[in-house]
């Protein structure tokens, strides 16, 4: 059950990310767990980040405070994933 | 082929707003696209139009307004509430003689003034644009220093409007959007799914122009507005 969970919230937030950048899905399907997100890509700005957050509430029904968001959660694609999963678990 | 596109005034809360119209007035389907709000209006507002352009060729007439305070309007943003843009698009299909009304993103919180069947994309709650606004400000803050919370921001949008992604939101349009949801759909109303081209533009970081979903989209209120 665990491992169903999982892939849903990845394929969600890789959704999301894919609908932020406008990647093909080809492209977002090749970025890995490694992948540089904030920093890395210019349209990642704070206004995207605040867009990001409410879509991934929405999606997978979490509430995130504003206290659980910093620097490194956006670090790489597997930080988010790895925060998402913790959220959608708790 | 050319396609007619003018601007039609529709006069509202003492003041003429602006709605742009694209292709013949005098054919029987008439959509009023109502747009999302905020800054979501400025990054679909492009392939929104290019939308309408298809639909125009195909015979089907299209405006998209301009909310109060919002994109050429003079009106001030912080006369508004949710209550004054649902007014504004009731007056405007009025005018237009609107048949439909294709509603996005926070746009389906104001589409349920006209009695005439809606078609809906990725409805949002208002508490969850506001959210997204009260995070880009507080990360705007964060950048230059200054530590602000959503609790601060609350207490002092009482005493004046703040400033939220580059609009000033006054109390009453705050309240409004903490407690909006969409209203339930009509019978003869209808929601497009994301996806099978239509992509989530709103969530860009720049305004772009998406063909795919512009043709995606022209074909889903075609086929539901001919029924």
């Amino acid at each position: 059950m665990a491992n169903g969970n999982a892939a849903t919230t990845e394929d969600t937030v890789r959704a999301i990310l894919c609908d932020l950048l406008g990647l093909p899905a080809s492209q977002a399907a090749a970025m890995t767990e490694q992948s540089e997100l904030f920093g890395a890509l210019p349209e990642l700005d704070s206004m995207a980040v605040a867009g990001l957050l409410t879509e991934l509430e929405d999606r997978l029904g979490i509430i995130i405070h504003d206290e659980d968001v910093d620097g490194e959660l956006f670090a790489t694609l597997g930080s988010l994933i790895q925060f998402a999963e913790a959220k959608v678990a708790a | 082929m050319t396609i007619e596109a003018h601007h039609l005034t529709v006069h509202y809360a003492e003041r003429d707003e602006q709605c742009l119209c694209i292709g013949n007035t005098a054919t029987t389907r008439r959509i009023l696209f109502v747009p999302p709000l905020f800054g979501e209006m400025n990054r679909v507002r492009r392939t929104w139009v290019q939308t309408m352009r298809l639909l125009a060729a195909r015979g089907v007439a299209c405006a998209l307004p301009d909310l109060p305070g919002c994109n050429e309007s003079t009106a001030p943003i912080t006369d508004q509430s949710l209550n004054s843009w649902r007014e504004a698009i009731t007056k405007c299909a009025d005018v237009f003689g609107a048949t439909h009304i294709f509603s996005v993103r926070g746009g389906c919180l104001i589409d349920d003034g006209p009695d005439i069947p809606v078609m809906r994309l990725a409805p949002i709650n208002g508490a969850s644009l506001l959210k997204a606004m009260v995070r880009a400000r507080i990360a705007g803050d964060k950048e230059v220093g200054l530590i602000t919370s959503s609790a601060h921001l609350a207490a002092s949008v009482r005493q004046a409007p703040v400033q939220l992604a580059g609009h000033r939101i006054n109390a009453q349009l705050w309240q409004d959007l903490s407690d909006a949801v969409p209203s339930i759909l009509r019978d003869d109303s209808s929601e497009v799914a994301l996806g099978d081209g239509i992509s989530a533009l709103w969530l860009r970081a720049e305004p772009q122009y998406d063909a795919a979903t512009a043709h995606a989209l022209a074909n889903a209120i075609d086929g539901w507005s001919a029924l």
